[in-house]
């Protein structure tokens, strides 16, 4: 019989976040009252962050298989198979809350979170994105002084913990993307994605074997800090006291984080390794329960054992901290020895902690006395699963104020010169030069010189592209048609490197599940990215959810963040988005999309804009129109064009449009330029600035011409010759007349340097 | 002729410096683990760079006792050849095998891009294959790359000519804005009066290959190589293979 002093009521599980019915459910596993210490283990393991349990039953209807895929979700990562006997291991993850209260531990945390979980795998992670969403950074009509003042002191906290984290642990941070909007000022998005190589015949898993294995406990000693991080920051709405809930974000230490990684990799080639899992979330417990829950097995550990870092916690404490940079493993019995050799020459602590059993039980011991004994299945896979209300769909109300197209003879240079200085079009240079995106010398691509990040496998020809992508703009005002957006976006930026996209891991920002309305939102979105991931042929092989991201009853826009993973066979085939050569012809590609009437639908598509938002201040209408097969047809048609060296340069169309694409181009390339004659009926601001997908600019050399318009054609891709690539002078004129026109130079100084200014103010 | 590579546990150029020697240049070289004191009999020692001891102290302050850096310290005092890169040049100044100290980026954040060199001196055997005033474009990645020393100090290294590398402009100009983290007159690297000992901020071993960006870094390697196979002769009592 489980000791407890503790009367365990409903009450006090309520306190701990579960339900009556939980409660029940509890006592139910149990057949008796839970002890206070497994009370706190249910209540992690079934918070909302550990257990999905409001999404689960969504999640399934997502595509996880295909033929590059070797482990889709319930891993602590997704495994692709990239050739040559390596396998590509990578997953995002959110750290939103704690980075709120605390930017730059809760950033850092969420880079080291994020890291374990691939060399857990046996990968060595060779690459980050981040993908970050933050509130306005200047004060206007709708954000206050002091608003905006946070907004920056957020960003600068997130920006310079990723760097201190992912800098001193020897990865390259190597792109990711940063948007401004209203609704993350007061819940800022931070989504981490990783990447690892590993031999194929080298993965680890997290499944304990073998009745009597040592369950040895590595790295970092346990503390008091990050308990029920998980539960209580991750899995409740924000009001004004969450400031107090800065004791439950974790503390990094990258360092130590290095050596656990090198000691684990060098410890998995002895081969005494039989399962290792990091202690993430719910630390101790989870990784106990998983472990043994997957391999159909039970563990038994005793507390006292547990390197801990303050004296007299207490078991509760010890199996809920989320002290970071720890790992529990399942070594093959009386091999322990060559672990620990390991972890000794690292300086890090690696103690048997307890064992392997065959009764399928999450055992925990201290003082000799058993004060949790739960069935680990129960723990694991058994929590709750809700079908939660879903509120019916929105009719669109059509009352909000659509952009008017200024008259034809406006000048709009100046427009242009405000758009490419708004944060969101900015040059990110000011961030990227933070981070280390060179180490371990792998960078073919490095962020802002291509449409998606490129590492090479130095140990093979090929490189691999990832590129993350999310307009939760889009998906709020359409919400299948947003999320069908992020995952074409993404795989057309992988494609526009030249690397065929196959694989996806998807991090789903959300707010409070309990309300009809979001429930709505997450599962229209999950259906969104369900179809377009089966129409371009990326299954989702991972990723996170990450609910109750509201403060104060305001939600964030529904925000699916794409991470997208390409192979390119030959990294040789890499391809940027700078222009190469002055002479070069300039073309727009454009998947053939059927014909409709675009007179009502263009002031829609066109109000929900980047340019909309930035030079009119109108936020409405709907994300244009997707066609996914034109979107397979362009990715199909790019890897085509690349993988036979025709193409100078590729660049995706999307914030911004047309205009901010080939600018962009220009900025790539160092003292170049373009001449364009837009042939069009359309108002200019729309043949500029509109946003609509599938459309990519490209580069050629004069003599490849032909070749790339025969090649389009046979994708069904219209290839039309825009311009030519020159020095100097930005130009575009429309059916002959000059709509822009300006020194790319000074374009190119807007442009480097806004986001600084904006940063600068009063700060 | 053989590279060695010190591994502490916070390094994380290491590989890139093991894969820059054996893969790029083809050169035999081998990881010296810092809690060793035997530099295998190594002809030239490369400190990568990295996080040494996660640095939260001052940045190579731990690193300077490991034991492997006492046998650099005997391996240089008989006149081996000894680069450090970012993280192995702070260490060789805390080991005082370089004079002078580094300060934080004047604008207090980590930086990572580009930059240019000017070679100031081929009187090295460091920069023996490059020429005066050749401008390399070879990144940075530090915190703490702000070089300082005292005037006398500065006045020394510019008699001594031991001012190796200048940040300048890409045309090879001083000029503070080329200048990334306010190093005192520009310096990016500086040897030793004796010229076998050498560290540099910028990572040459992150521009040897064309298709990442830059090759200039291979002057460097090429130099060493080079300077090696000059000095064979000399080679043979210069290895220090065991501890004494």
């Amino acid at each position: 019989m489980i000791g407890t002093k503790t009367k365990i009521t409903a009450e006090v599980a309520s306190e701990h976040g579960l339900t009556a019915e939980e409660f029940a459910r509890v006592r139910e596993i149990l057949g008796r009252d839970p002890s206070l210490t497994e009370l706190g283990i249910f209540s992690v393991m079934w918070s909302e962050h550990c257990s999905y349990k409001s999404s689960k039953v969504h999640l399934k209807r997502l595509p996880i298989s295909g033929s590059h895929v070797v482990q889709g979700p319930g891993e602590n990562a997704g495994v692709v198979d990239i050739g040559d006997g390596f396998c590509a291991v990578f997953k995002i993850e959110s750290h939103n809350h704690p980075s709120f209260v605390e930017p730059f531990q809760g950033a850092a945390t969420g880079v080291g979170g994020i890291l374990r979980d691939i060399f857990t795998m046996g990968a060595r992670p060779i690459a980050v994105l981040d993908s970050l969403r933050f509130g306005p950074l200047a004060p206007s009509d709708s954000v206050t002084q002091s608003e905006a003042a946070r907004n920056r002191r957020i960003l600068d906290g997130v920006i310079s913990g990723i760097a201190s984290y992912g800098n001193c642990f020897g990865v390259p941070t190597v792109g990711g993307e940063i948007q401004f909007e209203p609704c993350y000022s007061h819940n800022p998005l931070i989504n981490v994605l990783a990447l690892g190589i590993a031999r194929r015949d080298e993965l680890f898993f997290a499944r304990a074997k073998g009745t009597g294995n040592p369950v040895i406990y590595v790295g970092a000693k346990t503390g008091r800090d990050g308990i029920h991080g998980a539960s209580l920051l991750a899995s409740a709405e924000f009001d004004e006291k969450s400031q107090q809930k800065r004791p439950n974000v974790q503390v990094g230490d990258p360092f130590m984080e290095k050596l656990l990684l090198e000691a684990c990799l060098e410890a998995m080639h002895t081969g005494a390794i039989v399962a290792i899992q990091d202690m993430g979330a719910a630390g101790l417990t989870s990784s106990s329960s998983e472990m043994a829950s997957r391999g159909g097995m039970g563990i038994e550990i005793a507390l006292d054992r547990v390197p801990q870092r303050e004296t007299g916690m207490t078991a509760y404490e010890i199996m809920l901290s989320e002290s970071q940079e720890r790992m529990l493993l399942v070594a093959e019995h009386s091999r322990e020895r060559e672990v620990f050799d390991v972890f000794r020459k690292w300086g890090l602590d690696a103690v048997t902690i307890g064992k392997v059993t065959s009764d399928g039980h999450l055992r925990v011991l201290q003082g000799g006395q058993i004060v949790a004994d739960i069935p680990a299945h129960a723990i694991a896979e058994e929590g709750p699963v809700y079908k939660r209300p879903i509120a019916t769909r929105k009719i669109e109300s059509s009352s909000h104020r659509l952009t008017e197209f200024a008259p034809a003879d406006t000048n709009l240079n100046d427009n242009f010169r405000k758009l490419l200085a708004s944060p969101a079009i900015a040059s990110k240079q000011w961030v990227f030069g933070q981070y280390d995106h060179m180490v371990r010398t792998n960078t073919r691509i490095p962020p802002g010189a291509g449409d998606a990040a490129v590492v090479r496998i130095k140990e093979t020809k090929r490189a691999l592209a990832l590129s993350t992508d999310g307009n939760g703009r889009w998906c709020q005002f359409s919400l299948r048609a947003g999320a069908m957006h992020a995952v074409a976006e993404a795989a057309r930026n992988v494609a526009c490197t030249g690397a065929r996209p196959v694989a996806a891991t998807n991090c789903l920002n959300f707010g409070n599940p309990e309300k009809p309305e979001i429930m709505r939102q997450f599962s229209d979105i999950v259906d969104g990215i369900g179809d377009a991931c089966r129409a371009l042929g990326t299954p989702i092989t991972g990723g996170n959810v990450s609910f109750y991201n509201e403060t104060l009853g305001r939600a964030i826009y529904p925000t699916p963040i794409i991470g997208m993973l390409g192979i390119l066979d030959d990294a040789d085939c890499a391809v940027g988005m700078g222009f190469h050569h002055e002479g070069d012809a300039i073309l727009l590609l454009q998947g053939t999309i059927e014909p409709r009437d675009m007179s009502n639908q263009q002031r829609r598509e066109f109000s929900s804009s980047e340019y909309s938002k930035a030079i009119h201040g109108i936020v409405a209408g709907a994300p244009p129109e997707i066609d996914l097969h034109a979107e397979k047809a362009l990715i199909d048609c790019l890897v085509a064009l690349a993988s036979g060296r025709l193409l100078q340069s590729a660049h995706d169309i999307s914030d911004g449009g047309l205009a901010v694409a080939l600018a962009e181009s220009c900025f790539a390339a160092e003292g170049l330029a373009a001449k364009i004659n837009l042939q069009t009926n359309d108002p200019a601001e729309f043949a500029l600035f509109e946003e609509s997908g599938a459309r990519a600019v490209i580069s050629v050399k004069p003599e490849s011409l032909a070749r790339v318009e025969q090649i389009a054609a046979q994708y069904k891709i219209e290839a039309r010759r825009i311009g030519t690539v020159t020095r100097g002078e930005f130009s575009i004129q429309m059916n002959g007349q000059p709509w822009l026109c300006a020194s790319v130079d000074s374009l190119r100084q807007i442009w480097v340097s806004s986001l600084e200014k904006f940063l600068q103010i009063a700060s | 002729m053989k590279f060695g590579v010190v591994v502490f546990p916070g390094s994380n150029c290491d590989h890139d410096a093991y894969h820059a020697v054996g893969s790029v240049l083809r050169q035999p070289v081998e990881f010296l683990w810092h809690d060793s004191s035997d530099l295998a009999g190594c002809d030239a020692i490369i400190l990568p760079g990295g996080f040494a001891f996660g640095d939260y102290l001052r940045t190579g302050a731990i690193a300077r006792f490991s034991p492997i850096m006492r046998a650099v310290e005997r391996f240089a005092n008989r006149g081996g050849l000894v680069i450090g890169i970012c993280n192995g040049f702070q260490i060789l100044l805390e080991a005082g095998l370089l004079p002078g100290a580094m300060l934080r980026n004047r604008h207090l954040r980590f930086l990572c891009r580009y930059v240019y060199l000017r070679v100031e001196t081929t009187d090295t055997p460091f920069t023996s294959t490059a020429h005066r005033g050749q401008i390399l474009k070879i990144p940075i990645a530090h915190m703490e790359g702000s070089y300082f020393c005292d005037q006398n100090t500065l006045a020394d290294l510019q008699q001594n000519d031991q001012i190796v590398l200048r940040y300048t402009t890409a045309s090879g100009e001083l000029d503070d804005a080329a200048n990334p983290n306010g190093s005192l007159a520009a310096i990016a690297g500086i040897c030793n009066r004796q010229r076998n000992v050498f560290g540099m901020m910028p990572h040459p071993e992150r521009a040897v290959e064309a298709s990442l960006g830059s090759e200039d870094g291979l002057v460097i390697f090429h130099s060493i190589i080079d300077s090696l196979a000059h000095s064979t002769g000399r080679d043979a009592e210069l290895k220090v293979s065991a501890p004494v």
